[in-house]
């Protein structure tokens, strides 16, 4: 057992732990977080995905002493209390079938939004690959990514026109 | 009464969180006082519900709620909302919105006022969960009915309280209001917020419930028809839901299986001392060859569980033959029971006459349900009884199966329901349940227990293998004149629904029940008037029956893939061998009778065939077409199937890949008929994606095992369809077939399932269309395919 910090979501959590617990079981027992969730534990459905370091990240399989930068979860992405335009798109296109995988989906997809954000039909696909849904509500997925993409671009946060303007 | 008839705060906050009102138990507390005064109005001194719960009470904190009380299906509170209990659980197709449209209606209340509770056996009627897609077609008739009598109740109250008959009122949006005078209303919530209606309803079983109000005609309804958005999305959407795998409790330990390392082995020695000293262990829970290991945290558990030493002894026999050699054995093997066959007419006679006879064997292995999250439940022994918050989505099962397990009243028992992975029958034969309510007792703690992947992979329940026999014979025109189908499927001692004696755990203890469920092979669902044929089915039996991972049980539509992927296949092969139009073929075999059944089964077919290729734009000409030049081949195919009354007719048009066997289902359309559409947008979306399960199983799906253990343990050995895989067009038509479509007692049919059946055969109809190579063993992963290429030489 050893102390391990961890921001997640912004906030900073110090925990007595084994620092080779998989991060998802910190998130989820003690921090009681519920986005990510357990699928496989092997990294190969997506159930557990966190974003970290603007990477998708599967904390089933991530130690937690492992993880230096914020830790950011489903719960964390709506800001001042609007919901992030993937989860928006989420209800619009009314997504989820039983909806547990869907976690999974939404941060996948920032993520890959977050780098490419006028994704193709193919760059979804790819970019979504191994993120499993055994309801099968990829067609809605797809569609909401799109969706949430078209949001993204006729309103972007302020932050990104800043840096745009930047740019410019 | 012990605190424990309460649900935990923790769940009442679910509740309350996922449906915005205050929970049926605080509403009955706080409305106490008001019961008395109610109860002095006249509507009786004792009730039946509280003389059922007096005489439960000394048995239990958890009395079955009494279906013939109003009170146990509506609850107004007094700001005129309402909140409705039904006894049903949503395997993730919307259910729950679809009741609260339906008995909104019914009451005459605004649908945004109102929520539903679903499937907590101490809060809600026992209306037996989710199974067979009875949610609309069977189990909201009740619901209706006791939604119409809480309106005419209301409008008798609103009568004496307003001084005006009730055929001067009029009622909107839970307001009732004076005819002749719209200043003169009072609202719902005046009239009984917070109070019981204290009324008995009649019929003698829960589906038979009713009071004395009818139902309205269906075009009276304002909600039903509308597409409200599902309400239980947002919170799945932004992490605010408490799923069954959320719940904590004071004191709670995780708990991890240790499952027999080869099918039928036998437990010799555990060493405990090998898990002892690692940190957070309580205990090594065992009897017969069921092994736990318990300890504080969760990551605790599952080390504990992978590193506890064990000696076990491997069966004298194999326990099955390696799904290489599976359906030859099926074949071989005598069956274990046979249906008596199904006969029309004279086959045997009739296929001697035909100018064509054609046969085909085809194959479908064993398919897991593999379900997203692998079993989990929580269970909470305190105080002696016992609570398990689970998913199971026949959550009453669960509650007197494992009352039966454990030996204890039913009504000390109960299981709070809450979300979980999608149930499709895995979670109607839960195990997960059973194992947290033992472990809990033997521990005198609250106990979560979970599978791993390799667990859930290899051990859930399978849909059974199906060997089928075809064969066929057409007249020198090309008409089919008999039809000859024999399906083998391994199914001996298919699970039940959380049975004391077929749970998993139970079997791992030895518990044996004399006689195994015999199982079923089906036949085929369609419409099509065959002069002479005869159906057969049979059920083979592995040689391992107990403890086996290969054990059956219900997966969506049971059996009705298979058997379809069978049947509509070699009607394809049929209509190749008539040089016709396969939709053609069908369309003929359709309209050439005139009988009809109660549900106008034939008219409804036809109509959903003509709109399913109206909307592909099919053209007419038989198949295969015409081999493309490049790489990528393409074609069409179409295949229709019903389930009880619903009718789905569907087209898949696939690319083939000629060089890696690739096959891409490019485009789906479907067409369905389940008669009143309750909320046309949930339907379309549980269509869609039910076509895309069907798909996965046709290009994926298979559980292997060699002779001593199932190999198929994670997603990479059992994979399943990804994103890559997605049509790039979906149609789904909704059609209302009925020949007298706006009849104002359109009945609602089943929706979950039948979008599954046809596919399989659609997509290997549409890759011989595009290759002309007809494939007759699923699925159709890319060296199955291309090695069928290369052999006939395309």
């Amino acid at each position: 057992m050893s102390n391990v910090t961890l921001n997640v979501n912004g906030s900073m959590h110090t925990l007595d732990i084994d620092p080779s617990t998989p991060l998802l079981y910190i998130l989820r027992n003690d921090l009681g977080l519920q986005g990510p969730r357990f699928g496989c534990g092997l990294g190969q459905c997506g159930l557990c995905t966190v974003i970290i370091n603007g990477v998708a990240t599967r904390s089933c399989i991530t130690p937690v002493s492992t993880v230096k930068s914020e830790v950011t979860t489903l719960e964390g992405i709506a800001k001042g209390g609007k919901l992030h335009p993937l989860q928006q798109a989420w209800i619009d296109e009314q997504v989820p079938q039983c909806g547990f995988c869907q976690n999974g989906q939404i941060m996948t997809a920032k993520a890959l939004l977050d780098k490419n954000p006028n994704p193709t039909d193919a760059q979804i696909r790819e970019g979504m690959n191994r993120t499993l849904c055994r309801c099968m509500t990829y067609y809605r997925i797809q569609a909401a990514i799109k969706r949430a993409a078209n949001a993204i671009a006729a309103a972007p946060p302020s932050q990104e026109v800043a840096e745009k303007e930047v740019v410019a | 009464m012990t605190p424990f008839t309460k649900v935990p705060k923790q769940v009442e906050e679910v509740l309350g969180n996922l449906n915005g009102t205050t929970s049926r138990r605080n509403l009955l507390k706080s409305a106490g006082m008001l019961v008395v005064s109610f109860t002095a109005a006249g509507t009786g001194p004792l009730t039946q519900e509280a003389k059922a719960q007096a005489a439960a009470s000394a048995a239990g904190p958890y009395p079955d709620p009494d279906f013939r009380q109003l009170d146990s299906w509506i609850v107004i509170h007094q700001d005129g909302t309402a909140t409705f209990y039904v006894g049903k659980t949503d395997c993730g197709q919307g259910t729950g919105t679809g009741f609260r449209q339906l008995m909104s209606d019914e009451l005459d209340i605004a649908y945004d006022k109102t929520s539903c509770i679903m499937g907590s056996t101490d809060n809600t009627v026992d209306q037996g969960g989710s199974g067979g897609s009875t949610a609309m077609e069977r189990d909201a008739w009740p619901m209706r009915r006791a939604a119409a009598e809480a309106r005419r109740v209301l409008l008798e109250m609103g009568s004496s309280r307003l001084g005006v008959p009730v055929d001067q009122l009029t009622v909107s949006a839970g307001v009732i209001t004076v005819k002749a005078d719209p200043s003169k209303r009072v609202t719902y919530g005046e009239l009984v917020g917070g109070k019981r209606f204290n009324v008995t309803l009649t019929g003698n079983n829960v589906n038979a419930v009713t009071g004395v109000a009818q139902v309205k005609p269906v075009q009276e309804h304002k909600f039903t028809g509308q597409s409200p958005q599902r309400y239980d999305i947002p919170a799945k959407v932004d992490g605010s839901l408490k799923w069954a795998v959320d719940v904590k409790l004071p004191g709670m330990v995780h708990a991890r299986n240790v499952k027999p390392p080869v099918a039928g082995a036998k437990l010799i020695s555990l060493d405990e001392s090998s898990v002892r000293n690692l940190p957070g262990f309580i205990k090594v829970v065992n009897k017969g060859n069921y092994v736990a290991v318990v300890c504080e945290r969760e990551e605790q558990a599952i080390n504990a569980a992978r590193q506890l030493k064990a000696n076990w002894e491997k069966p004298a026999t194999s326990p099955f033959p390696s799904s290489e050699n599976l359906f030859k054995y099926m074949r071989d093997a005598a069956p274990t029971s046979s249906s008596n066959p199904i006969v029309v007419g004279n086959p045997e006679a009739a296929m001697a006459g035909a100018a064509k006879v054609i046969e085909a064997d085809y194959d479908i292995p064993f398919q897991g349900h593999t379900a997203i999250s692998p079993a989990h439940a929580m269970a909470d022994p305190s105080n002696g009884q016992m609570t398990i918050y689970s998913n199971d989505m026949k959550s009453y099962g669960m509650r007197t199966g494992v009352a039966a397990f454990l030996g204890m009243p039913r009504e000390k028992v109960r299981v709070v329901w809450m979300e979980g992975p999608q149930g499709f029958g895995r979670t109607a034969a839960d195990d997960a349940g059973c194992e947290a309510a033992y472990l809990a007792k033997e521990i005198g703690r609250p106990v979560r227990v979970q599978w791993m992947r390799n667990e859930e992979t290899a051990w859930d329940t399978k849909a059974p293998a199906f060997a089928v026999k075809m064969r066929g014979g057409l007249d020198a025109a090309g008409n089919l004149v008999a039809l000859d189908y024999n399906a083998l499927a391994a199914d001996y001692n298919h699970v039940g629904y959380n049975e004391p004696d077929t749970v998993l755990i139970a079997q791992l203890q030895g518990i044996r029940r004399a006689r195994p469920a015999a199982g079923s092979a089906a036949t085929p669902s369609e419409m099509y008037a065959i002069p002479h044929r005869r159906m057969t089915s049979q059920v083979v039996s592995l040689p391992m029956v107990w403890e086996t991972p290969l054990r059956t049980g219900n997966l969506r539509d049971p059996n009705g893939p298979q058997s379809t992927f069978a049947s509509e296949s070699f009607i394809d092969e049929l209509a190749a061998a008539a040089k016709a139009d396969p939709l053609e073929f069908r369309m003929k075999l359709l309209t050439a009778s005139t009988t009809d059944d109660t549900g106008f089964k034939r008219a409804r077919s036809i109509a959903v065939v003509k709109a399913a290729s109206e909307a592909y734009g099919w053209d007419k000409r038989p198949s295969p077409k015409p081999r493309d030049a490049g790489d990528i081949l393409t074609g069409r195919g179409f295949a229709y199937a019903f389930r009880g009354q619903t009718i789905a007719a569907e087209i898949a048009e696939v690319e083939v890949n000629r060089k890696t066997g690739h096959v891409w289902v490019k485009r789906l359309v479907c067409a369905h008929d389940c008669g009143l559409m309750v909320n046309p947008e949930a339907l379309r979306h549980t269509v869609e994606c039910a076509m895309l399960h069907s798909v996965s199983r046709a290009l994926h799906e298979e559980v292997q095992f060699d002779t001593e253990k199932v190999t198929s343990v994670d997603w990479n050995s059992h994979p399943t369809l990804t994103h890559s895989d997605v049509p790039a067009r979906i149609d789904v038509v909704l059609v209302n077939g009925d020949p007298n479509p706006k009849r104002p007692d359109l009945p609602p049919y089943g929706a979950g399932e039948t979008a599954c059946k046809p596919m399989l055969a659609a997509v290997a109809n549409a890759i011989y269309d595009a290759t002309g190579v007809r494939l007759r063993r699923v699925p159709f992963r890319d060296a199955r395919v291309l090695a069928a290429l290369q052999t006939a030489r395309v």
